[in-house]
């Protein structure tokens, strides 16, 4: 449908009431299908229920909708049946006639499709129920649930542009200013500087050209909250720019979105046409004399670009090369003019600022880091997915009640926070809460969000050398100390995991680790061995049995460990001989495989077939020179 | 082709600021970027060739060879990583016989590894001719593998 022009604020809000007030059906079916769901099948899921509910002649009081992401990335894919919010996770399309059938038609819950946590026990069919919600404030990501991210109509009717609209109605630029200020927002990309004083700070810069940049070149592996935000909701970004224009009095903004995430560029892309379709963005916005408009740049393929001084560069059409700081962009930014650069869940929670009153916003959180924070949470832990938390909630309520604590079996040993710039936090310390300062304090960052955790069966060497092998592959080059640095302690801790490792590496590492920490260029080579610095305080032990004891605790570095064949247990069927694909294994004299350590690659390939009855394949969490022919002597 | 490039440059004011947003149109036209585009960049928006190349080589976006008819991904992102992202590439590798970031003409297969692609929940996570798959595990790959090759 085409947008006809909005011309006044009037408009707008009679739009808005008419759209809210018209005749819905009573029930809405929402299908999660932001990239997550539909890596996992939304789509078909989607066709199967579209078909069904046809079939069943319920066009007229269902609506099925496609949303973005929902935050229940683990039980994907799912749906959700208002008005009542019935939750179905991980939902097959073969289960949809019966779903159609019990809930849509006689709006029975089915048991059997709910969700339990494990099987047999008690069901939590509404979605309020869930216990991993309970600890949850929502404020962004809850909008996710109905909201249709490729209709402008569908935002207004979640009362989207309210807090344009209420700017635009008399509020001055320094009294938006204000009231971000108030509401303590902070830089959501990592370093938590006051977004109302970086706005401030531009407004000041008088009448020159500004700019406005939201950064979407979420570039920390195992962190997406942003995709989550663009895909899901690409409007209020826009919004918090538009709004951030008019207060620091800034005619164009751009948006940059990393090129892994297509969706997010096309969702951002025809979110964007709406707006401006609508005439909320370009000259004379609702009738004013503010004229504001954004463009989107696809990113190419660079972590550094996320840098802010890089993504400038790479936005000019230059290589993603991060500069000295001072200047910093709000003085000097993109074409030497100032320039606002937020992050996209910064922008995000603008127009909830603006709307509700910095009051509300402030009220949750902690005394210095105000609102919530979306976490990706992911890796060893039971419910994986974007958590949306108040400041201040610990790490330990995060990853137990939120996160479900560590898969059946395991015990969690630390979580990592704030990418490869940040640090590994042990279960110790669980009980710090999630606020800028305190992770800062304790070795870490918060980061944009990416809060991976870990158990028993991940090694601490392993990991620090895959957050160096990655600012070592990621290092733009123009600074010695990032570029040679992240090479040289990759070829360290490559030696410890070999099993070469001496005491003394150790005592390099940290030296290392100082200087790129005091000389580098840039944020990424200053906070490059933050992974190697929280590990040497808090899980030295590991790191020195992997060089003293020539151990490696989680059985995971490979010159560290071995695999022998039991032959009292062996039932002698020779699966292990066939999976080898090193040809290690041979059958000995007596008729029983055996392991030459010599020419094994330790791949666990044999210990993966080996018959669980028999578990005759042995994991030895040491070098294996001698333990083979021990146990086979035996 | 001089044409379509002729067609991609007419579309974008002469501004340094479009170089990228033309490679990544070239490259999505032609599936790389061949010399000739890079030449025509270079004089379209008046850089020096070099400072184009520089650029091409910078972002992993764009390559400067055409890719392969099957295409897998395999990423490395942090929650990949602890959940057996390693193993699971060297056993792409393995059965597909190419190193990561390389491709096997013969099976027409390019194989490589990508950072980060924000499915950490689904983790580990191979993309499979632009398909993505969710918690991937060594023991399936075989299938993949053979799924892949045998269709043309």
């Amino acid at each position: 449908m085409n947008q006809k022009r909005i011309r006044t604020v009037g408009e707008l809000r009679a739009l808005r009431t008419r759209l809210q007030a018209a005749q819905k059906p009573p029930r809405l079916v929402s299908v999660s299908a932001a990239s997550c769901g539909r890596a996992s099948g939304a789509m078909a899921l989607a066709a199967a229920l579209d078909e069904e509910i046809g079939r069943r002649g319920l066009e007229g009081s269902v609506e099925l909708r496609l949303t973005g992401c929902h935050g229940l990335c683990q039980f994907e894919p799912n749906v959700v049946i208002f008005p009542e919010k019935i939750f179905y996770p991980n939902l097959v399309p073969e289960k949809v006639p019966w779903l159609v059938e019990e809930t849509l038609v006689h709006g029975r819950i089915v048991p059997e499709l709910a969700f339990r946590e494990s099987s047999g026990s008690q069901i939590f069919p509404r979605l309020e129920d869930l216990p991993f919600l309970k600890k949850q404030v929502r404020w962004l990501l809850d909008r996710h649930l109905t909201l249709d991210p490729g209709r402008l109509e569908s935002y207004l009717e979640h009362g989207g542009f309210m807090a344009l609209e209420k700017v635009l109605s008399g509020i001055s630029p320094e009294e938006v200013i204000n009231l971000v200020q108030a509401s303590g927002l902070r830089g959501r990309g990592g370093a938590g500087f006051p977004t109302g004083l970086k706005w401030r700070l531009a407004r000041q810069a008088g009448q020159t050209e500004k700019y406005l940049i939201c950064n979407g070149d979420e570039g920390d592996p195992g962190a997406y909250m942003d995709r989550g935000l663009l895909e899901s909701n690409p409007f209020s970004i826009i919004e918090g720019m538009i709004i951030g224009g008019y207060a620091v009095g800034a005619a164009l903004g751009f948006i940059y979105i990393r090129q892994e995430y297509p969706l997010a560029i096309e969702r951002m892309s025809v979110a964007l046409e709406k707006v401006r379709e609508a005439g909320l963005l370009g000259k004379n916005i609702l009738g004013s004399d503010f004229s504001f408009d954004l463009e989107l740049i696809r990113g190419a393929g660079a972590f550094v670009s996320g840098e802010e001084t890089a993504l400038i560069a790479s936005i000019e059409g230059r290589r993603a090369f991060p500069r000295q700081r001072p200047p910093f962009p709000v003085v000097r930014g993109l074409w030497g003019q100032p320039t606002v650069i937020n992050n996209v869940e910064t922008w995000a929670n603008v127009p909830m600022i603006i709307e509700q009153g910095p009051s509300w916003f402030a009220r949750m959180g902690t005394a210095h880091s105000k609102g919530t924070k979306i976490f990706s949470l992911v890796g060893k832990v039971r419910y994986t997915g974007l958590v949306e938390v108040p400041f201040g909630l610990t790490l330990r309520e995060v990853i137990e009640e939120v996160g479900g604590g560590p898969e059946p079996g395991q015990r969690i040993k630390a979580v990592q926070t704030g990418g490869p710039s940040g640090g590994c936090l042990p279960a110790s310390l669980f009980d710090l809460p999630l606020d800028y300062e305190s992770l800062q304090k304790a070795g870490s960052i918060m980061g944009s969000g990416g809060m991976i955790v870990i158990d028993e069966a991940t090694c601490i060497v392993d990991l620090i050398l895959y957050f160096l092998r990655f600012a070592r592959e990621e290092s733009c080059g123009q600074c010695a100390p990032c570029r040679l640095g992240t090479a040289r302690m990759v070829r360290i801790l490559e030696k410890i995991t070999r099993g070469e490792g001496r005491p003394e590496d150790l005592e390099l590492l940290e030296k290392a680790s100082w200087t790129m920490r005091e000389a580098s260029l840039c944020g990424l080579g200053r906070t490059a061995a933050n992974p190697v610095l929280s590990a040497l305080s808090y899980f030295r032990d590991e790191l020195q049995r992997h060089v003293l004891d020539g151990e490696c605790p989680a059985g995971v570095c490979r010159g560290l460990i071995s695999y022998t064949i039991d032959k009292h247990r062996c039932g002698g069927c020779l699966l292990c001989l066939d999976a080898c694909p090193a040809e290690a294994i041979e059958v000995a004299d007596d008729g029983y495989p055996r392991i030459d350590q010599k020419l094994c690659t330790r791949c666990g390939a044999c210990l993966t077939v080996c018959p669980a009855d028999l578990s005759a394949v042995i994991k030895l969490n040491k070098k294996g020179a001698g333990a083979g022919e021990g146990s086979r002597e035996e | 082709m001089t044409e379509k490039l002729e067609t991609i440059l007419a579309s974008l004011p002469a501004e340094r600021r479009y170089l990228i947003l033309f490679l990544h149109l070239v490259q999505q036209e032609l599936d790389y970027l061949p010399e000739e585009a890079l030449r025509a960049a270079a004089d379209y928006f008046a850089v020096p060739p070099a400072e184009v190349y520089g650029l091409v080589t910078f972002y992993s976006a764009f390559r400067l060879k055409p890719g392969c008819r099957h295409e897998v991904t395999v990423c490395q992102g942090t929650a990949c990583h602890v959940r057996g992202a390693g193993e699971l590439a060297a056993e792409f590798s393995r059965l597909l016989g190419v190193r990561p970031g390389d491709k096997n003409p013969e099976k027409g297969v390019a194989l490589r590894t990508v950072n980060c692609l924000g499915c950490c929940a689904l983790a580990p996570v191979v993309v499979v001719d632009g398909e993505y798959q969710g918690r991937v595990q060594v023991s399936k790959v075989p299938e993949i593998v053979k799924k892949l090759t045998g269709k043309k």
